[in-house]
């Protein structure tokens, strides 16, 4: 199936009770699945809502009561949700925001980009804060990273956004779905249903008190960090004999595969470095790669942004190079192959 | 002697940050009456805006969530769905429903959501200090508009309730007012309708309650209470806008 | 039918609304200040008050009980 109806077969899947969407390309097909599946199912929510701005708001009520809520946008969608997901982090209510990323700035184009990495990893609205980025790089990885968006954002109660583009959304490819859909969409236990034998609560992100905004700071802190202890994924891809390391995360790192078979098969020691978490990034496991390979080509679709965090991550201790091409232009693999020749080549790497 | 009027149960006992003769203060008495008389203090889920009222869940003693400007029909809205066996109210400024909510207004009340949005219309922006709303009336001076409301730059003062009227998922909309006892009484009849309509599972509620702002109308509170009467309610008539539910207050 | 009313002064911010609403005329502003800085409602206890309840209807604070019977 293609990306976008696995992403919402899954979240189903995972026991999603409310999806609030608005139509936009390329992602539109998500929200006409859930429409079609979501809607029908009892105790579910399916609302076409008026604006990206209003779904947000609608996923951020219904994270309130302890339920499932996912949104899915694009781009310029995504702009218009910030302010609702820098509430959610402050509130630290869980939620899915899935981004089938799209050219910009502005109305951009309608293909396949990677220009909203920054937007996803610096917290793109307000405040000191950060939420999980997923980016699945296949359609099966975009079914079990949906799962586990879920999850995660259960588990630290933290808005997720699922990162995928385009492409992924687009593209058809064989997907196996490892849980059942439950009979009853879970409830996350501490959800406001009204006070029934206890007192009173309430959710809320503003202080007058700046001491007490401090503290709230501080303990997503806290949070934060245990995160980037424990949920960092990554994948590498021959990378233990690799002179030259391509990074690249989402689609470009499906196009960076193909041309990385193909510069082995030319006898270029090339492998991947594949972040699937954004943030937290493994920063740890790119920095050991350091030890044995000295050059890194960072491959993106954008003007380079992750290139920040490779750089971040390698502290100095790595010659990185970037290739990027924005505004919804799929570089084709035997470009970046030759790209990736010239590299080795100027580097010297051939010997 | 018996005691007849006493503060009600699910208002919690905080001395209101409220400016003296201010509006809020009794409609969230109201609300606290209603929701004991309804016996619902253990389902209700109140969604306050920032403003003045962003402080709203420390007076009312049952579950809230404050939520980005503006956006309560939505937030009331993903509540409502997900939990629906829970009575949800909105409640909202002139700018938080009118202005920079308007969509989300519009649309909760058009998709019929069963929730009950309180619109607290003081012809000002208060918390931030006196600026110009929606609802400010033509020649009133506002920090915004410090020469008095122009039509020709500033546009009109907009009837919420009459717009909300017209869309079809809204079963009923009154204006009232909180300005002498027998409005106070009135407001407080048609806030209770509004409660039933939910639990009767009638559609969308909407009640605009023309409140003084003694501050930023820059009066004492017995004048500004005067004032919602001869000014303010003739541009913003009271009465009800639309009823489909078949029932009156009386019932 | 006999009434009374009982002001907290604490919570009285002397808007005088009472003063302007009770039919009776039977309440006065204070001429000591409450802890807050205010000069609060006072009552003082009458066989006029029927315990209408018109001041607590319109005190925005909750500070006035009313007593009838």
């Amino acid at each position: 199936m293609t990306g976008n109806a696995a992403i919402a077969e899954a979240a189903i899947r995972a026991g999603c009770q409310c999806y609030f969407g608005y139509p936009i390309t390329p992602q539109t097909e998500l929200t006409e699945y859930m429409a079609a599946n979501l809607s029908r199912r009892p105790g579910c929510t399916f609302i076409q809502a008026e604006s990206e701005i209003a779904a947000i708001n609608m996923v951020l009520g219904a994270s309130v009561t302890g339920a499932r809520a996912m949104t899915s946008s694009s781009s310029p969608g995504m702009s218009l949700k910030q302010e609702a997901i820098s509430y959610m982090a402050a509130s630290q209510l869980p939620a899915v925001i899935v981004n089938m990323s799209r050219g910009g700035p502005g109305l951009g184009s309608i293909a396949a980009a990677q220009s909203d990495y920054f937007q996803s990893t610096r917290g793109g609205g307000h405040g000191d804060y950060r939420t999980i980025v997923l980016a699945p790089s296949s359609v099966q990885e975009l079914a079990d990273e949906t799962h586990t968006a879920f999850d995660l954002a259960d588990k630290y109660s933290i808005p997720v956004i699922l990162l995928g583009d385009g492409m992924l959304g687009q593209m058809m490819e064989p997907v196996e779905f490892k849980h059942e859909a439950p009979a009853v969409p879970p409830v996350r236990p501490g959800g406001l249903r009204g006070a029934t034998g206890r007192p009173s609560r309430f959710i809320r992100s503003f202080t007058s008190n700046p001491a007490e905004l401090e503290e709230l700071n501080w303990s997503l802190y806290r949070r934060y960090q245990q995160i980037q202890e424990k949920e960092t994924s990554c994948e590498k891809f021959m990378t233990d004999d690799a002179q030259l390391i391509v990074t690249a995360f989402g689609i470009a790192a499906r196009i960076a595969r193909g041309a990385i078979t193909n510069a082995r098969a030319l006898g270029m020691k090339v492998g991947m470095f594949r972040p699937v978490t954004l943030w937290p990034f493994p920063k740890d496991q790119l920095k050991e790669l350091s030890k044995t390979a000295k050059y890194f080509l960072d491959f993106e679709m954008n003007m380079g942004q992750m290139i920040d965090d490779v750089k971040l991550s390698l502290e100095g201790s790595g010659d990185v190079t970037f290739y990027g091409r924005p505004g919804g232009v799929i570089p084709t693999s035997s470009e970046v192959l030759r790209v990736i020749t010239r590299l080795y080549y100027q580097k010297g790497l051939n010997g | 002697m018996e005691k007849i009027f006493t503060r009600p149960k699910s208002l919690k006992n905080a001395v209101f940050h409220y400016c003296p003769g201010c509006g809020h203060s009794i409609v969230h008495r109201l609300i606290c009456e209603i929701i004991d008389e309804l016996n619902i203090q253990d389902k209700t889920i109140g969604v306050p805006p920032p403003g003045c009222s962003v402080f709203a869940y420390y007076y009312f003693d049952v579950d809230m969530i404050e939520c980005p400007h503006g956006r309560g029909g939505a937030v009331a809205t993903g509540i409502k769905r997900a939990a629906p066996d829970s009575v949800v109210f909105t409640y909202q400024g002139d700018g938080d429903l009118a202005a920079i909510g308007t969509a989300e207004t519009l649309h909760a009340a058009n998709r019929g959501e069963n929730i009950t949005a309180v619109f607290i219309n003081n012809a000002v922006y208060g918390m931030t200090g006196g600026q110009m709303a929606p609802t400010t009336m033509l020649g009133m001076k506002t920090t915004t508009s410090p020469y008095g409301r122009d039509p020709e730059f500033d546009g009109h003062p907009i009837k919420m309730s009459e717009i909300i009227g017209q869309v079809e998922g809204a079963c009923y909309v009154e204006r009232v007012a909180v300005n002498t006892p027998a409005n106070i009484r009135r407001a407080k009849r048609a806030l209770k309708k509004a409660f039933q309509n939910q639990l009767d599972g009638k559609g969308y509620s909407l009640v605009e309650i023309l409140s003084p702002c003694p501050t930023n109308w820059k009066m004492s509170p017995v004048d500004s209470w005067k004032w919602v009467d001869d000014v303010m309610s003739k541009k913003f008539p009271l009465g009800t806008i639309k009823d489909t539910t078949g029932k009156t207050h009386a019932d | 039918m006999k009434g009374k009313i009982v002001i907290n002064q604490e919570l009285c911010k002397g808007c005088e609304l009472c003063i302007q609403f009770c039919p009776k005329q039977l309440i006065t502003l204070s001429e000591k200040l409450n802890k807050a800085g205010y000069l609060p409602s006072e009552f003082k206890e009458t066989k006029e008050c029927t315990g209408c309840a018109t001041c607590a209807t319109v005190c925005p604070e909750v500070a006035i009980e009313v007593y009838r019977g």
